[in-house]
């Protein structure tokens, strides 16, 4: 049913990179051709034929570094996104559905939580709690699911008064049919193409986390955490952390190339056939 | 028999008209379709044209051309358009610009969605003769309010005062038909002027049109798929399919001696033979003295309302918009707990609330949506929507579920290829046809029919009506029939309830509520169906006893 020649190239473009970053965090400690913390040479070297992309500073291989940081990059934000949207969409189509005091606490709730800045509330929070992999994604992806609550509500508002849905209700359909089956197929193209930027907020969030200290812990490294690492080798004209934020830029570009286009797809009222 | 008449006679010659439009269908080089091939047509001053035929017929694309707009990408490419002595098609952008507003004006179809909300009515209605600067303000608004005292609008000194949602839709139709007229155009293009509005509502609208194209001498392009209506203001017809002309004459030859088969089909296409039946002792389903509202608004829309439903028969509730006859369906489905009043079924009362029905008895009441587009989800195909009430209720699976609905698409007249489609690959005849199977499915006594005809073109109407007695003698389903057309209620009825303002006003078998001597009110929804019979608007308006609340 998936014809590859029917791929437009952009997309194309955009599945090729964005499973090379999958294939790369899968078989790190197979690909990369030294171990993660491993010292290996001079601080700050230059690329060679030993060193693809030079060394770190603390002379640890910088090809390697970003393999296990493509794992842990990934990793934390594809945990993020999805718990931010499980539990956003199905909170959000649920106050939609059934209204009421279920609807105003829920939305009052995400208003109280929206209103302190993302950042200062992580900051907060993960400076209390004990720093792991499990509350930095609880941490993010519950912060994050405040706006596609919003969303998902918004969009379930205006589906949950069409006709088809009231003939499923008049049929005696139980909200789980009327949210998963009337609903989320009809709000799948916004949610979509805000799953694709959502991904790429939460790498991002996570540098961000990392630059200050309060996200991935040394010896590893997300490649935000490699930007803060190597970033007072600019100064000296030394280009290492310049790579780790060149592939978060690559990976935001081709995530989103893939979202558009299974967006375009997920668009079409004729199952795709044309 | 154009040709010998006098040139400077015609305002508008259109040579050969051909207007193409680019589709792109997914995954496949896009490519060109043609919508209206090669047709000419010649208008003389203060002459009216009707334009009919189904939708898709090219009829409103043909009367745009002649202001030389194609609507959402299409394009002309082929033919001349001569208005006044010259080819508009040549004329450019510019040409365009002076052209539209001045020399021809247009009347749309949902004057509700074509007002600026945010405009008073007179700063709209007199915005194309100021820009075309044919008038100064004054004079123009002085001309606007002898045209609203024309169109018989009430308060003419003061209605332009008014923003477009302080007035009903019939009102704004005729408001945007002196915003067509103000800037004394030589040529209006009416699009289904009156297809929106009530029969009670459209007899005024109709009226006050043709009393304004006599006394101002425009002349009209008038599009709309009722013959009817169009034989009420024309002069000639032309007959309109697949964007091929069909017929072309004048207007009583037209309907009374129609020269090809297709006219044929659509002069005689409201007429179904039904028998009424007799109404049996006991009816499975009464509605006694339902009273209504929504919210908690002391407005009753629902006033004391009792009705009977016998099996297999059908009622028709019949009113005006606003006269409660959907809320009586939602009362009766339980979408809107009545405040008083009771509905029985087979002898035991249901549940006000819908959320308090057991499952068998929604299984018994189905319903049938006017707008069959959104009446189905998008998402899902034929084969879930059909399916669903069968898994639902019946705990069918696999492969018996996908038999009974192969039967169920037989039964409505549609092969089992169509189980895999999407509703957006269906036409709109097809639509409700899947909705009737849905509602089928559950094996139900009653149906709700809320307008399942209104949305549809005549032909595909009448399509549906037969498809719908005929189901009802195999099944022995009864029919709760919800329409503001009469024509549809005399095909399909055993009995009839009229509604206005909330209640009843009259109740009985059909053959009874169709015989004098009526109420006010009955007498006038009869009165304003139309009749394919010239100078019927005339006397419809003479001998009506009562204006209609819609005014």
């Amino acid at each position: 049913m998936l014809d590859i020649k029917r791929i437009p190239i952009p997309a194309l473009i955009g599945l090729v990179l964005t499973a090379l970053f999958v294939l790369a965090a899968i078989f790190a400690p197979w690909i990369a051709p030294y171990g993660n913390g491993e010292i290996v040479g001079d601080v700050w070297g230059p690329m060679s034929a030993a060193h693809w992309l030079g060394t770190d500073n603390l002379g640890r291989d910088l090809l390697s570094r970003m393999i296990y940081g493509a794992r842990i990059t990934l990793f934390i934000a594809v945990l993020a996104t999805a718990l931010s949207f499980s539990l956003g969409a199905i909170l959000g189509f649920s106050a939609a559905v059934f209204g009421g005091w279920f609807d105003t606490l829920m939305s009052r709730l995400v208003d109280l939580l929206m209103s302190i800045p993302t950042l200062i509330m992580g900051l907060v929070v993960l400076s209390v709690l004990p720093s792991n992999l499990v509350t930095l994604i609880l941490v993010m992806g519950i912060l994050d699911s405040t706006r596609v609550y919003r969303l998902s509500r918004a969009v379930a508002v205006d589906i949950n008064v069409m006709d088809f849905v009231e003939a499923a209700k008049l049929r005696g359909e139980g909200s789980v049919w009327i949210i998963f089956r009337e609903i989320l197929p009809n709000a799948l193209s916004p949610l979509v193409s805000e799953l694709g930027l959502r991904f790429i907020y939460a790498v991002l969030f996570l540098s961000t986390l990392s630059f200050l200290g309060l996200g991935v812990q040394p010896p590893d490294a997300d490649w935000g955490g490699m930007v803060k690492e190597n970033k007072d080798g600019i100064v000296f004209g030394i280009a290492a952390a310049l790579i780790p934020a060149a592939a978060i830029a690559a990976l935001a570009i081709s995530v989103n190339l893939v979202a558009d286009w299974v967006l375009n797809r997920t668009t079409s009222l004729k199952g795709g056939r044309g | 028999m154009a040709d010998i008449k006098a040139k400077s006679d015609i305002l508008l010659d259109i040579r050969n008209l051909r207007i193409e439009a680019t589709v792109y269908p997914p995954g496949e080089p896009p490519k060109n379709i043609t919508l209206v091939h090669d047709v000419s047509l010649t208008l003389e001053k203060g002459k009216v044209l009707g334009l009919i035929g189904e939708s898709g017929a090219g009829k409103s694309t043909i009367g745009l051309s002649a202001m030389g707009y194609g609507r959402g990408g299409v394009r002309i490419t082929g033919g001349e358009v001569i208005l006044n002595g010259r080819d508009i098609l040549k004329g450019g952008k510019e040409g365009f610009r002076k052209l539209r507003g001045r020399e021809v004006c247009y009347v749309a179809q949902s004057a509700a969605a074509a007002f600026n909300p945010a405009h008073r009515l007179m700063d709209q209605v007199v915005e194309a003769t100021l820009l075309h600067g044919t008038a100064t303000r004054a004079a123009a608004e002085k001309r606007a309010v002898a045209l609203f005292k024309k169109l018989s609008l009430p308060n003419p000194e003061s209605i332009g005062e008014r923003f477009p949602h302080q007035v009903s839709g019939g009102q704004l139709q005729r408001v945007m038909t002196a915003m067509a007229l103000c800037s004394e155009p030589d040529l209006i293009v009416f699009d289904e002027p009156t297809t929106a509005l009530d029969v009670t509502t459209q007899i005024d609208v109709l009226a006050a049109i043709k009393d304004a194209i006599r006394d101002t001498h425009v002349a009209a392009l008038y599009i709309t798929h009722d013959l009817a209506v169009v034989a009420q203001v024309s002069d000639e017809i032309m007959v309109l399919r697949h964007g091929r002309l069909v017929e072309w004459g004048g207007t009583r030859q037209i309907i009374k001696e129609p020269r090809q088969e297709y006219t044929n089909a659509l002069v005689s296409v409201h007429e179904i033979e039904h028998q009424e039946q007799k109404p049996g002792t006991t009816p499975f389903l009464s509605v006694k003295n339902i009273t209504a509202a929504y919210g908690r608004s002391h407005i009753k829309v629902l006033k004391n309302v009792s009705v009977d439903i016998f099996p297999g028969q059908t009622l028709a509730v019949v009113g005006e918009s606003g006269s409660g006859k959907s809320t009586l369906a939602r009362a009766i489905t339980g979408l809107l707990p009545p405040e008083e009043g009771t509905v029985t079924f087979d002898g035991r009362p249901l549940a006000n609330r819908l959320a308090d029905r057991p499952k068998e008895d929604l299984r018994q009441l189905q319903m049938i949506y006017q707008m069959a587009d959104v009446a189905m989800n998008p998402r899902q195909t034929v084969g879930t929507i059909i399916g669903r009430p069968l898994e639902f209720y019946f705990g069918m699976r696999g492969r018996q579920r996908d038999a009974r609905v192969a039967e169920l698409l037989d039964k409505i007249e549609m092969g089992k290829g169509f189980i895999d489609r999407y509703p957006a690959e269906l036409s709109g005849g097809q639509k409700q046809r899947v909705c009737i199977a849905r509602s089928l499915a559950a094996k139900p006594k009653l149906i709700i029919c809320d307008e399942v005809t209104s949305a549809l073109d005549p032909l595909v109407a009448n399509g549906i009506l037969k498809l719908l007695l005929e189901l009802q003698k195999e099944e022995n389903v009864a029919y709760l029939f919800i329409t503001h057309d009469l024509a549809t209620v005399k095909s399909i009825a055993d009995s009839i309830a009229v509604m206005y303002r909330g209640e009843v006003v009259r109740y009985g078998a059909k053959s009874q509520v169709l015989t004098p001597p009526f109420d006010a009110y009955t007498d006038l929804l009869l009165s304003s169906v139309p009749e394919m019979e010239i100078g019927w608007l005339e006397k419809a308006i003479k001998g009506r006893r009562m204006a209609s609340a819609g005014n």
